[in-house]
Protein backbone atom coordinates (compact mmCIF):
# COMPACT_ATOMS: atom_id res chain seq x y z
CA UNK A 1 0.00 0.00 0.00
CA UNK A 2 1.46 3.62 -0.77
CA UNK A 3 0.06 6.51 1.63
CA UNK A 4 0.29 10.60 0.40
CA UNK A 5 -1.10 13.19 2.17
CA UNK A 6 -3.81 11.15 3.92
CA UNK A 7 -4.90 9.19 1.05
CA UNK A 8 -4.16 5.30 1.00
CA UNK A 9 -3.40 3.64 -2.28
CA UNK A 10 -3.76 -0.17 -2.93
CA UNK A 11 -1.37 -1.30 -5.42
CA UNK A 12 -1.47 -4.21 -8.26
CA UNK A 13 1.25 -4.63 -10.36
CA UNK A 14 -0.66 -6.60 -12.79
CA UNK A 15 2.43 -6.86 -15.28
CA UNK A 16 5.92 -7.98 -13.78
CA UNK A 17 8.89 -10.37 -14.65
CA UNK A 18 11.10 -12.40 -12.87
CA UNK A 19 13.73 -13.35 -15.58
CA UNK A 20 16.76 -15.06 -16.21
CA UNK A 21 19.08 -13.96 -18.82
CA UNK A 22 22.55 -14.62 -17.23
CA UNK A 23 25.15 -16.09 -19.67
CA UNK A 24 24.89 -19.93 -18.25
CA UNK A 25 21.18 -19.38 -19.83
CA UNK A 26 22.31 -18.04 -23.34
CA UNK A 27 21.64 -21.42 -25.53
CA UNK A 28 24.85 -22.05 -27.44
CA UNK A 29 25.03 -20.48 -31.40
CA UNK A 30 22.81 -18.29 -30.76
CA UNK A 31 24.24 -16.03 -27.58
CA UNK A 32 24.07 -12.55 -30.06
CA UNK A 33 20.21 -12.94 -29.68
CA UNK A 34 20.40 -13.69 -26.19
CA UNK A 35 22.60 -10.81 -25.77
CA UNK A 36 20.84 -8.66 -28.02
CA UNK A 37 17.85 -9.04 -26.45
CA UNK A 38 18.39 -8.33 -22.81
CA UNK A 39 20.60 -5.21 -24.53
CA UNK A 40 17.41 -4.08 -25.80
CA UNK A 41 15.58 -3.94 -22.36
CA UNK A 42 18.56 -2.55 -21.14
CA UNK A 43 17.66 0.55 -23.44
CA UNK A 44 14.13 0.92 -22.00
CA UNK A 45 15.67 0.75 -18.46
CA UNK A 46 17.84 3.39 -19.23
CA UNK A 47 14.84 5.92 -19.36
CA UNK A 48 13.82 5.83 -15.86
CA UNK A 49 15.43 8.20 -13.19
CA UNK A 50 19.21 7.55 -13.48
CA UNK A 51 19.61 6.80 -9.43
CA UNK A 52 17.59 3.80 -9.83
CA UNK A 53 19.59 2.16 -12.78
CA UNK A 54 21.03 -1.41 -12.13
CA UNK A 55 24.30 -2.23 -13.92
CA UNK A 56 23.87 -4.59 -17.04
CA UNK A 57 25.47 -7.55 -14.90
CA UNK A 58 22.84 -7.10 -12.16
CA UNK A 59 20.25 -6.37 -14.84
CA UNK A 60 20.54 -9.97 -16.19
CA UNK A 61 19.24 -11.93 -13.52
CA UNK A 62 18.55 -10.80 -9.45
CA UNK A 63 17.57 -12.79 -6.99
CA UNK A 64 14.16 -13.59 -5.39
CA UNK A 65 15.47 -11.06 -2.70
CA UNK A 66 16.27 -8.35 -4.46
CA UNK A 67 12.26 -9.53 -6.18
CA UNK A 68 10.64 -9.46 -2.79
CA UNK A 69 12.76 -5.85 -1.56
CA UNK A 70 12.34 -3.86 -5.08
CA UNK A 71 8.48 -4.75 -5.41
CA UNK A 72 7.17 -5.25 -1.76
CA UNK A 73 9.09 -4.40 0.46
CA UNK A 74 10.45 -0.82 -0.92
CA UNK A 75 8.04 -0.83 -4.13
CA UNK A 76 4.48 -0.34 -1.95
CA UNK A 77 2.95 -3.51 -3.97
CA UNK A 78 0.02 -5.59 -2.47
CA UNK A 79 -0.55 -8.18 -5.15
CA UNK A 80 2.04 -8.72 -8.18
CA UNK A 81 0.65 -10.86 -11.29
CA UNK A 82 3.50 -12.63 -12.67
CA UNK A 83 3.60 -12.49 -16.88
CA UNK A 84 5.60 -15.02 -18.37
CA UNK A 85 7.82 -14.90 -21.74
CA UNK A 86 9.42 -17.95 -22.72
CA UNK A 87 11.50 -17.27 -25.97
CA UNK A 88 13.05 -21.01 -25.35
CA UNK A 89 14.73 -20.52 -28.92
CA UNK A 90 18.05 -18.58 -27.00
CA UNK A 91 17.36 -18.87 -23.08
CA UNK A 92 17.88 -22.87 -22.62
CA UNK A 93 15.86 -22.72 -19.58
CA UNK A 94 13.47 -19.80 -21.08
CA UNK A 95 13.32 -16.31 -20.12
CA UNK A 96 11.27 -15.92 -18.15
CA UNK A 97 8.88 -18.91 -17.51
CA UNK A 98 5.53 -19.63 -15.60
CA UNK A 99 7.61 -22.12 -13.68
CA UNK A 100 10.00 -19.68 -12.87
CA UNK A 101 7.52 -17.44 -11.61
CA UNK A 102 5.90 -19.79 -9.66
CA UNK A 103 8.63 -20.44 -7.78
CA UNK A 104 8.62 -17.56 -5.89
CA UNK A 105 4.79 -18.51 -5.54
CA UNK A 106 5.02 -20.99 -3.28
CA UNK A 107 7.13 -19.70 -0.52
CA UNK A 108 4.73 -16.11 -0.83
CA UNK A 109 1.17 -17.42 -1.69
CA UNK A 110 -0.35 -14.17 -0.31
CA UNK A 111 1.67 -11.90 -2.85
CA UNK A 112 1.46 -13.10 -6.13
CA UNK A 113 -0.77 -14.39 -8.88
CA UNK A 114 0.91 -16.17 -11.50
CA UNK A 115 -0.86 -16.15 -14.96
CA UNK A 116 0.10 -19.06 -17.66
CA UNK A 117 0.42 -19.06 -21.43
CA UNK A 118 -0.77 -20.78 -24.57
CA UNK A 119 -0.05 -20.86 -27.81
CA UNK A 120 -2.46 -22.05 -30.33
CA UNK A 121 0.22 -23.61 -32.34
CA UNK A 122 0.80 -26.32 -29.91
CA UNK A 123 -2.57 -28.01 -30.83
CA UNK A 124 -3.92 -30.76 -28.38
CA UNK A 125 -0.82 -31.04 -26.39
CA UNK A 126 -0.91 -27.39 -25.47
CA UNK A 127 -4.91 -27.68 -24.36
CA UNK A 128 -3.84 -30.42 -21.97
CA UNK A 129 -0.62 -28.14 -20.91
CA UNK A 130 -3.01 -25.44 -19.98
CA UNK A 131 -5.48 -27.52 -18.31
CA UNK A 132 -2.67 -28.73 -15.80
CA UNK A 133 -1.05 -25.47 -15.89
CA UNK A 134 -4.98 -23.93 -14.63
CA UNK A 135 -4.94 -26.51 -11.89
CA UNK A 136 -1.74 -26.21 -10.84
CA UNK A 137 -1.87 -22.34 -10.07
CA UNK A 138 -5.21 -21.62 -10.06
CA UNK A 139 -4.85 -19.69 -13.10
CA UNK A 140 -6.91 -16.21 -13.27
CA UNK A 141 -5.50 -15.13 -16.33
CA UNK A 142 -3.18 -15.88 -19.33
CA UNK A 143 -0.30 -13.43 -21.78
CA UNK A 144 -0.16 -14.01 -25.11
CA UNK A 145 2.66 -13.10 -27.67
CA UNK A 146 0.62 -13.26 -30.84
CA UNK A 147 4.30 -11.99 -32.96
CA UNK A 148 6.37 -15.06 -31.34
CA UNK A 149 8.00 -17.32 -33.90
CA UNK A 150 7.34 -21.21 -33.10
CA UNK A 151 9.48 -24.11 -34.03
CA UNK A 152 7.16 -25.15 -36.65
CA UNK A 153 8.47 -22.28 -38.65
CA UNK A 154 5.15 -19.98 -38.13
CA UNK A 155 6.82 -16.25 -37.62
CA UNK A 156 3.15 -15.40 -35.72
CA UNK A 157 -0.72 -16.07 -35.45
CA UNK A 158 -3.68 -14.02 -34.78
CA UNK A 159 -6.01 -13.83 -32.30
CA UNK A 160 -8.65 -14.78 -34.65
CA UNK A 161 -7.21 -18.00 -35.59
CA UNK A 162 -9.65 -21.31 -35.12
CA UNK A 163 -7.00 -22.90 -33.43
CA UNK A 164 -6.95 -19.74 -30.19
CA UNK A 165 -10.73 -19.83 -30.54
CA UNK A 166 -10.65 -22.91 -29.03
CA UNK A 167 -8.12 -21.79 -26.45
CA UNK A 168 -10.06 -18.98 -25.60
CA UNK A 169 -12.63 -21.53 -25.07
CA UNK A 170 -11.14 -23.41 -23.27
CA UNK A 171 -9.82 -20.14 -21.05
CA UNK A 172 -13.74 -19.73 -20.72
CA UNK A 173 -14.53 -23.00 -19.41
CA UNK A 174 -11.54 -23.51 -16.93
CA UNK A 175 -12.36 -20.11 -15.36
CA UNK A 176 -9.52 -17.85 -17.18
CA UNK A 177 -11.17 -14.89 -17.57
CA UNK A 178 -8.29 -12.17 -18.12
CA UNK A 179 -6.10 -12.27 -21.47
CA UNK A 180 -3.29 -10.00 -21.21
CA UNK A 181 -1.92 -9.56 -24.74
CA UNK A 182 1.29 -8.03 -26.30
CA UNK A 183 0.91 -5.68 -28.65
CA UNK A 184 3.34 -3.14 -28.02
CA UNK A 185 6.89 -2.37 -29.34
CA UNK A 186 7.73 -4.13 -32.37
CA UNK A 187 10.64 -6.53 -31.71
CA UNK A 188 10.91 -9.50 -34.64
CA UNK A 189 7.35 -9.98 -36.24
CA UNK A 190 8.17 -10.23 -39.96
CA UNK A 191 4.89 -8.97 -41.21
CA UNK A 192 2.57 -6.49 -41.10
CA UNK A 193 -0.08 -8.37 -38.98
CA UNK A 194 2.13 -9.18 -36.32
CA UNK A 195 1.19 -6.09 -35.20
CA UNK A 196 -2.17 -5.21 -36.11
CA UNK A 197 -5.18 -5.04 -33.54
CA UNK A 198 -7.85 -6.27 -35.75
CA UNK A 199 -7.75 -10.04 -34.23
CA UNK A 200 -8.09 -7.92 -30.63
CA UNK A 201 -11.67 -6.35 -32.09
CA UNK A 202 -13.29 -9.24 -33.48
CA UNK A 203 -12.15 -11.73 -30.76
CA UNK A 204 -13.95 -9.26 -27.90
CA UNK A 205 -16.76 -9.04 -29.43
CA UNK A 206 -16.96 -12.78 -29.73
CA UNK A 207 -15.68 -13.28 -25.97
CA UNK A 208 -17.90 -10.72 -24.12
CA UNK A 209 -17.32 -12.33 -20.97
CA UNK A 210 -13.38 -12.29 -21.25
CA UNK A 211 -11.40 -9.14 -20.81
CA UNK A 212 -8.84 -8.12 -22.70
CA UNK A 213 -5.95 -6.30 -21.61
CA UNK A 214 -4.18 -4.98 -23.78
CA UNK A 215 0.11 -4.34 -22.61
CA UNK A 216 1.67 -0.90 -23.98
CA UNK A 217 -1.42 0.02 -24.88
CA UNK A 218 -0.61 -1.13 -28.42
CA UNK A 219 2.33 2.03 -28.60
CA UNK A 220 3.26 3.11 -30.84
CA UNK A 221 0.12 2.01 -33.04
CA UNK A 222 -1.87 4.07 -30.10
CA UNK A 223 -4.04 5.14 -32.66
CA UNK A 224 -5.41 1.74 -33.57
CA UNK A 225 -5.71 1.04 -29.87
CA UNK A 226 -7.97 3.67 -29.29
CA UNK A 227 -10.08 3.51 -31.70
CA UNK A 228 -11.26 -0.28 -30.87
CA UNK A 229 -10.90 0.00 -27.75
CA UNK A 230 -13.27 2.90 -27.76
CA UNK A 231 -15.75 0.32 -28.97
CA UNK A 232 -15.45 -2.45 -26.89
CA UNK A 233 -16.46 -2.39 -23.30
CA UNK A 234 -14.60 -5.63 -22.48
CA UNK A 235 -10.59 -4.16 -23.51
CA UNK A 236 -8.26 -2.24 -21.17
CA UNK A 237 -4.98 -0.47 -21.43
CA UNK A 238 -2.41 -2.05 -19.60
CA UNK A 239 -0.11 0.52 -18.68
CA UNK A 240 2.86 -0.92 -18.14
CA UNK A 241 5.72 0.52 -20.70
CA UNK A 242 3.38 3.58 -21.14
CA UNK A 243 4.35 5.22 -17.27
CA UNK A 244 7.94 2.96 -17.23
CA UNK A 245 9.42 4.49 -20.66
CA UNK A 246 8.01 8.06 -20.95
CA UNK A 247 6.74 9.76 -17.21
CA UNK A 248 10.34 10.34 -16.38
CA UNK A 249 12.02 10.41 -19.83
CA UNK A 250 9.58 12.00 -22.03
CA UNK A 251 7.16 13.65 -19.67
CA UNK A 252 5.38 15.78 -22.15
CA UNK A 253 4.85 12.51 -24.38
CA UNK A 254 3.45 10.73 -20.96
CA UNK A 255 1.19 13.69 -20.37
CA UNK A 256 -0.22 13.30 -23.78
CA UNK A 257 -0.81 9.25 -23.81
CA UNK A 258 -2.01 9.55 -20.10
CA UNK A 259 -4.53 12.30 -21.75
CA UNK A 260 -5.19 10.36 -24.88
CA UNK A 261 -6.15 7.13 -22.87
CA UNK A 262 -7.88 8.52 -20.07
CA UNK A 263 -10.11 10.39 -23.36
CA UNK A 264 -10.73 7.15 -25.45
CA UNK A 265 -10.49 4.13 -23.21
CA UNK A 266 -11.46 5.40 -19.82
CA UNK A 267 -9.91 5.57 -15.91
CA UNK A 268 -11.85 2.77 -15.46
CA UNK A 269 -10.26 0.50 -17.90
CA UNK A 270 -6.64 1.15 -17.34
CA UNK A 271 -4.31 -0.85 -15.52
CA UNK A 272 -1.04 -0.27 -14.00
CA UNK A 273 2.07 -2.74 -14.46
CA UNK A 274 5.94 -1.76 -13.04
CA UNK A 275 7.26 -4.06 -15.51
CA UNK A 276 9.25 -5.46 -13.44
CA UNK A 277 12.51 -6.34 -13.77
CA UNK A 278 12.58 -3.21 -16.54
CA UNK A 279 12.13 -0.60 -13.97
CA UNK A 280 11.47 -0.75 -10.14
CA UNK A 281 7.94 -0.28 -8.80
CA UNK A 282 8.75 2.53 -6.80
CA UNK A 283 9.34 5.63 -8.76
CA UNK A 284 6.91 5.00 -11.23
CA UNK A 285 4.03 4.89 -8.14
CA UNK A 286 5.29 7.97 -6.49
CA UNK A 287 5.88 9.84 -9.49
CA UNK A 288 2.58 8.83 -10.95
CA UNK A 289 0.52 9.85 -7.61
CA UNK A 290 2.30 13.26 -8.01
CA UNK A 291 1.76 13.66 -11.30
CA UNK A 292 -0.94 15.84 -13.05
CA UNK A 293 -1.95 17.05 -16.44
CA UNK A 294 0.01 19.78 -17.31
CA UNK A 295 -1.51 23.55 -17.10
CA UNK A 296 -0.36 24.04 -20.37
CA UNK A 297 -2.62 25.16 -23.14
CA UNK A 298 -1.43 21.89 -25.32
CA UNK A 299 -3.09 19.62 -22.58
CA UNK A 300 -6.53 21.92 -21.78
CA UNK A 301 -8.66 19.82 -23.69
CA UNK A 302 -7.50 16.16 -21.53
CA UNK A 303 -9.21 15.36 -18.78
CA UNK A 304 -7.69 15.63 -15.80
CA UNK A 305 -6.70 12.92 -12.95
CA UNK A 306 -8.49 12.92 -9.48
CA UNK A 307 -7.17 10.99 -6.56
CA UNK A 308 -9.70 8.57 -7.22
CA UNK A 309 -8.67 8.30 -10.97
CA UNK A 310 -5.42 7.44 -9.88
CA UNK A 311 -6.29 4.68 -6.60
CA UNK A 312 -8.20 2.62 -9.77
CA UNK A 313 -5.58 2.59 -12.06
CA UNK A 314 -3.07 1.83 -9.51
CA UNK A 315 -4.79 -0.86 -8.17
CA UNK A 316 -8.53 -1.16 -8.06
CA UNK A 317 -9.16 -1.72 -11.66
CA UNK A 318 -7.16 -4.78 -11.68
CA UNK A 319 -8.11 -5.92 -8.70
CA UNK A 320 -12.13 -6.31 -10.03
CA UNK A 321 -10.42 -8.20 -12.84
CA UNK A 322 -8.72 -10.61 -10.62
CA UNK A 323 -11.29 -10.80 -7.57
CA UNK A 324 -8.80 -9.26 -5.44
CA UNK A 325 -9.53 -8.02 -1.84
CA UNK A 326 -9.61 -4.93 -1.19
CA UNK A 327 -8.91 -3.37 2.47
CA UNK A 328 -11.94 -1.38 3.35
CA UNK A 329 -10.01 1.94 3.99
CA UNK A 330 -7.76 2.10 0.41
CA UNK A 331 -11.77 1.46 -1.54
CA UNK A 332 -13.93 4.30 -3.25
CA UNK A 333 -16.85 5.25 -1.85
CA UNK A 334 -19.72 3.17 -4.00
CA UNK A 335 -20.90 5.63 -6.77
CA UNK A 336 -23.41 5.24 -9.17
CA UNK A 337 -21.25 3.58 -12.36
CA UNK A 338 -20.81 6.24 -14.96
CA UNK A 339 -18.25 5.56 -16.96
CA UNK A 340 -15.60 8.27 -17.69
CA UNK A 341 -14.75 7.99 -21.56
CA UNK A 342 -15.78 11.00 -23.36
CA UNK A 343 -14.06 10.05 -26.36
CA UNK A 344 -17.36 7.17 -26.78
CA UNK A 345 -19.85 10.30 -26.90
CA UNK A 346 -17.55 11.87 -29.21
CA UNK A 347 -16.56 9.28 -31.74
CA UNK A 348 -20.88 8.18 -31.33
CA UNK A 349 -22.12 11.76 -32.47
CA UNK A 350 -19.64 11.90 -35.27
CA UNK A 351 -18.89 8.76 -36.90
CA UNK A 352 -17.80 10.15 -40.08
CA UNK A 353 -17.85 8.00 -43.42
CA UNK A 354 -14.40 6.78 -43.91
CA UNK A 355 -12.89 7.76 -40.41
CA UNK A 356 -11.43 4.32 -40.19
CA UNK A 357 -8.13 4.62 -40.35
CA UNK B 1 28.22 19.85 -55.70
CA UNK B 2 30.67 16.93 -55.53
CA UNK B 3 29.50 13.06 -55.61
CA UNK B 4 29.99 12.45 -52.31
CA UNK B 5 27.39 15.73 -51.19
CA UNK B 6 24.80 14.21 -53.39
CA UNK B 7 24.82 10.53 -52.40
CA UNK B 8 24.37 12.39 -49.10
CA UNK B 9 21.42 13.99 -50.17
CA UNK B 10 19.83 11.55 -51.73
CA UNK B 11 19.95 9.30 -48.47
CA UNK B 12 17.69 12.01 -47.08
CA UNK B 13 15.22 11.10 -49.56
CA UNK B 14 14.85 7.63 -47.60
CA UNK B 15 12.59 7.53 -44.98
CA UNK B 16 11.99 5.47 -41.75
CA UNK B 17 8.47 3.96 -43.19
CA UNK B 18 7.16 3.54 -39.53
CA UNK B 19 8.65 7.48 -38.12
CA UNK B 20 8.18 9.16 -41.26
CA UNK B 21 11.71 10.90 -41.10
CA UNK B 22 14.64 10.55 -42.67
CA UNK B 23 17.61 8.46 -41.65
CA UNK B 24 20.07 11.11 -42.47
CA UNK B 25 17.99 13.08 -39.55
CA UNK B 26 17.51 9.94 -37.63
CA UNK B 27 21.20 9.50 -37.40
CA UNK B 28 21.00 5.91 -39.18
CA UNK B 29 23.78 6.56 -42.04
CA UNK B 30 26.89 5.55 -39.77
CA UNK B 31 28.76 6.53 -42.48
CA UNK B 32 29.15 7.66 -46.00
CA UNK B 33 32.18 7.38 -48.57
CA UNK B 34 32.76 7.33 -52.19
CA UNK B 35 36.04 6.34 -53.98
CA UNK B 36 37.93 8.02 -57.11
CA UNK B 37 36.11 5.72 -59.12
CA UNK B 38 32.62 6.24 -58.36
CA UNK B 39 32.24 3.75 -55.28
CA UNK B 40 29.14 4.75 -52.85
CA UNK B 41 30.06 3.13 -49.53
CA UNK B 42 27.14 3.12 -46.97
CA UNK B 43 26.61 1.40 -43.70
CA UNK B 44 23.72 1.97 -41.90
CA UNK B 45 22.73 1.19 -38.49
CA UNK B 46 19.55 1.14 -36.43
CA UNK B 47 18.38 1.63 -32.53
CA UNK B 48 18.70 -1.54 -31.60
CA UNK B 49 19.61 -4.94 -32.39
CA UNK B 50 16.11 -6.07 -33.18
CA UNK B 51 14.46 -3.51 -34.89
CA UNK B 52 11.42 -4.96 -36.84
CA UNK B 53 13.65 -6.90 -40.04
CA UNK B 54 10.69 -5.58 -42.30
CA UNK B 55 11.25 -1.76 -41.66
CA UNK B 56 15.04 -2.44 -41.58
CA UNK B 57 14.66 -4.41 -45.34
CA UNK B 58 12.59 -1.10 -46.52
CA UNK B 59 15.42 1.29 -45.37
CA UNK B 60 18.00 -0.58 -46.59
CA UNK B 61 16.56 -0.96 -50.16
CA UNK B 62 15.90 2.22 -50.38
CA UNK B 63 19.08 3.50 -49.59
CA UNK B 64 20.22 1.00 -52.05
CA UNK B 65 18.23 2.78 -54.75
CA UNK B 66 18.57 5.96 -54.26
CA UNK B 67 22.52 5.64 -54.02
CA UNK B 68 22.75 3.80 -56.82
CA UNK B 69 20.23 6.49 -59.35
CA UNK B 70 23.13 9.50 -57.91
CA UNK B 71 25.22 10.35 -61.27
CA UNK B 72 29.11 9.50 -60.62
CA UNK B 73 28.40 6.49 -58.77
CA UNK B 74 29.25 3.41 -60.42
CA UNK B 75 28.20 0.86 -57.75
CA UNK B 76 26.70 1.35 -54.55
CA UNK B 77 27.28 -1.04 -51.21
CA UNK B 78 24.69 -0.47 -48.67
CA UNK B 79 25.40 -2.19 -45.33
CA UNK B 80 23.59 -2.59 -42.48
CA UNK B 81 25.72 -3.36 -39.49
CA UNK B 82 24.98 -4.67 -35.95
CA UNK B 83 21.57 -6.03 -36.55
CA UNK B 84 20.16 -9.66 -36.05
CA UNK B 85 19.31 -9.96 -39.81
CA UNK B 86 22.00 -8.06 -40.84
CA UNK B 87 23.38 -11.27 -42.77
CA UNK B 88 19.72 -11.86 -44.23
CA UNK B 89 18.83 -8.43 -45.56
CA UNK B 90 22.60 -7.58 -46.88
CA UNK B 91 22.83 -10.18 -49.04
CA UNK B 92 19.01 -10.03 -50.24
CA UNK B 93 19.67 -6.12 -51.18
CA UNK B 94 23.03 -6.97 -53.00
CA UNK B 95 20.85 -9.69 -54.98
CA UNK B 96 18.06 -7.29 -55.94
CA UNK B 97 15.98 -10.23 -54.37
CA UNK B 98 12.63 -8.82 -52.97
CA UNK B 99 11.97 -9.29 -49.23
CA UNK B 100 10.08 -12.34 -49.51
CA UNK B 101 12.64 -14.21 -51.47
CA UNK B 102 15.43 -13.07 -48.64
CA UNK B 103 13.05 -14.19 -46.01
CA UNK B 104 11.61 -17.10 -47.75
CA UNK B 105 9.64 -18.98 -45.73
CA UNK B 106 9.15 -16.59 -43.01
CA UNK B 107 7.37 -13.75 -44.38
CA UNK B 108 4.28 -14.23 -46.03
CA UNK B 109 3.67 -10.52 -48.13
CA UNK B 110 5.81 -7.98 -49.37
CA UNK B 111 6.63 -4.89 -47.77
CA UNK B 112 3.70 -2.58 -50.30
CA UNK B 113 1.41 -2.52 -48.18
CA UNK B 114 3.52 -1.78 -45.27
CA UNK B 115 4.53 1.12 -46.93
CA UNK B 116 1.30 1.98 -47.68
CA UNK B 117 -0.06 1.62 -44.29
CA UNK B 118 2.71 3.93 -42.59
CA UNK B 119 1.74 6.51 -45.34
CA UNK B 120 -1.26 7.00 -44.48
CA UNK B 121 -0.69 7.20 -40.96
CA UNK B 122 1.95 10.21 -42.10
CA UNK B 123 -0.85 12.41 -44.38
CA UNK B 124 -3.10 11.68 -41.38
CA UNK B 125 -0.80 12.97 -38.67
CA UNK B 126 0.79 15.53 -40.89
CA UNK B 127 -2.69 17.28 -40.75
CA UNK B 128 -2.59 17.94 -37.12
CA UNK B 129 0.87 19.31 -37.79
CA UNK B 130 -0.51 21.87 -40.13
CA UNK B 131 -4.04 22.54 -38.74
CA UNK B 132 -2.77 22.84 -34.95
CA UNK B 133 -1.34 26.17 -35.09
CA UNK B 134 -4.07 27.17 -36.42
CA UNK B 135 -6.55 25.67 -34.08
CA UNK B 136 -4.74 27.48 -31.53
CA UNK B 137 -4.85 31.09 -32.88
CA UNK B 138 -8.81 30.08 -33.01
CA UNK B 139 -9.55 29.41 -36.32
CA UNK B 140 -12.80 27.47 -36.05
CA UNK B 141 -13.96 24.50 -37.76
CA UNK B 142 -15.88 25.71 -40.52
CA UNK B 143 -13.03 27.69 -41.64
CA UNK B 144 -10.88 24.16 -41.23
CA UNK B 145 -12.98 22.12 -43.24
CA UNK B 146 -12.88 25.23 -45.92
CA UNK B 147 -9.02 25.36 -45.89
CA UNK B 148 -7.32 24.32 -49.22
CA UNK B 149 -3.68 23.19 -49.58
CA UNK B 150 -2.95 26.41 -51.10
CA UNK B 151 -4.66 28.92 -48.78
CA UNK B 152 -2.63 26.82 -45.68
CA UNK B 153 0.64 28.67 -44.09
CA UNK B 154 3.37 27.82 -46.07
CA UNK B 155 5.81 25.63 -43.63
CA UNK B 156 8.42 22.64 -44.11
CA UNK B 157 5.02 20.56 -42.67
CA UNK B 158 2.94 21.77 -45.23
CA UNK B 159 5.63 21.01 -48.21
CA UNK B 160 5.94 17.49 -46.42
CA UNK B 161 2.65 16.42 -45.81
CA UNK B 162 2.11 17.48 -49.93
CA UNK B 163 4.88 15.13 -50.85
CA UNK B 164 3.06 11.92 -48.38
CA UNK B 165 -0.26 12.90 -50.00
CA UNK B 166 1.10 13.15 -53.86
CA UNK B 167 3.15 9.50 -53.10
CA UNK B 168 0.22 8.16 -52.19
CA UNK B 169 -1.94 9.34 -55.34
CA UNK B 170 -4.71 12.22 -53.26
CA UNK B 171 -5.43 15.18 -53.81
CA UNK B 172 -1.99 17.82 -52.94
CA UNK B 173 -2.90 20.41 -55.23
CA UNK B 174 -3.63 23.67 -54.19
CA UNK B 175 -7.25 23.67 -54.36
CA UNK B 176 -7.13 20.50 -52.57
CA UNK B 177 -9.25 20.51 -48.73
CA UNK B 178 -6.40 20.60 -46.65
CA UNK B 179 -8.68 18.27 -44.11
CA UNK B 180 -9.60 14.81 -45.71
CA UNK B 181 -10.02 11.66 -45.05
CA UNK B 182 -7.99 8.90 -45.90
CA UNK B 183 -10.03 7.79 -48.93
CA UNK B 184 -8.95 11.68 -50.25
CA UNK B 185 -12.85 12.30 -49.21
CA UNK B 186 -13.26 15.75 -47.91
CA UNK B 187 -13.79 16.63 -44.02
CA UNK B 188 -17.08 18.70 -43.47
CA UNK B 189 -17.02 21.37 -40.43
CA UNK B 190 -19.55 18.72 -38.24
CA UNK B 191 -16.59 15.70 -38.47
CA UNK B 192 -13.39 18.42 -37.52
CA UNK B 193 -13.32 18.09 -33.95
CA UNK B 194 -13.59 14.04 -33.93
CA UNK B 195 -11.03 14.29 -36.94
CA UNK B 196 -8.56 16.65 -35.58
CA UNK B 197 -8.70 14.38 -32.32
CA UNK B 198 -7.96 11.45 -34.37
CA UNK B 199 -4.81 12.90 -36.27
CA UNK B 200 -3.51 14.27 -33.40
CA UNK B 201 -3.51 11.09 -31.79
CA UNK B 202 -1.73 9.18 -34.32
CA UNK B 203 0.88 12.07 -34.40
CA UNK B 204 1.64 11.33 -31.16
CA UNK B 205 2.13 7.62 -31.60
CA UNK B 206 4.90 8.13 -34.58
CA UNK B 207 6.30 11.38 -32.65
CA UNK B 208 6.73 9.59 -29.55
CA UNK B 209 8.02 6.26 -30.96
CA UNK B 210 10.72 8.48 -32.73
CA UNK B 211 11.85 9.88 -29.46
CA UNK B 212 12.12 6.09 -28.22
CA UNK B 213 14.30 5.46 -31.25
CA UNK B 214 16.54 8.36 -30.65
CA UNK B 215 17.42 7.62 -27.28
CA UNK B 216 17.75 4.39 -27.90
CA UNK B 217 20.14 4.83 -30.72
CA UNK B 218 22.02 7.29 -28.98
CA UNK B 219 22.60 4.79 -26.00
CA UNK B 220 23.58 2.55 -28.67
CA UNK B 221 26.13 4.81 -30.39
CA UNK B 222 27.43 6.99 -27.80
CA UNK B 223 29.19 8.88 -30.34
CA UNK B 224 27.35 10.91 -32.54
CA UNK B 225 27.80 9.95 -36.78
CA UNK B 226 31.06 10.32 -37.41
CA UNK B 227 29.85 12.44 -40.98
CA UNK B 228 28.27 15.46 -41.41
Amino acid sequence: MYEKNGEKYFVVDSHMHFWDASRENWVEGRENLAKGWIDCFYGYHTLAPPETHWTWEKYLKVTPEDLMRDVFEEGYVDKAIFQSTYLKYWYKDGFNTTERNASLLEQNPDKFIVNGRWDPRDGEAGLRQLEEDARRWNLKGVKLYTAEWHENGSRGWKLTDKESYRFLEKCRELGIKNIHAHKGPTIWPLNKDAFSMEDVDQTATDFPDLNFIIEHAGIPRIDDFAYMAVQEPNVYAGCSVVIGAHMHARPKSFAKFMGELLFWVGEDRMTFGSDYNIWTPKWQIEGFVDWQMPDDEAFSDYPRLTTATKKKILGLNAAKLYGIEVPEECRLPEAPSIPEQPGEQLADEATPAGAQA
Amino acid sequence: MNVRDTVWQALGTVLDPELDEPITALDFVASCTVSGDGVASVHLRLPTFFCAPNFSFLMVADAYDAVSAVEGVTRADVVLDDHHASTEINGGVAAHAGFLQTFAGEADAELAELRQYFLEKAVIAGQDRVARPLVDAGVGPDELAALTLGAAPPSPDLDRLRARRAALGLPAGDGAPLLIHPDGSRVTAAQVPLHLRRARLTRLGMESNGDLCKSFLKTRYADPAAIR
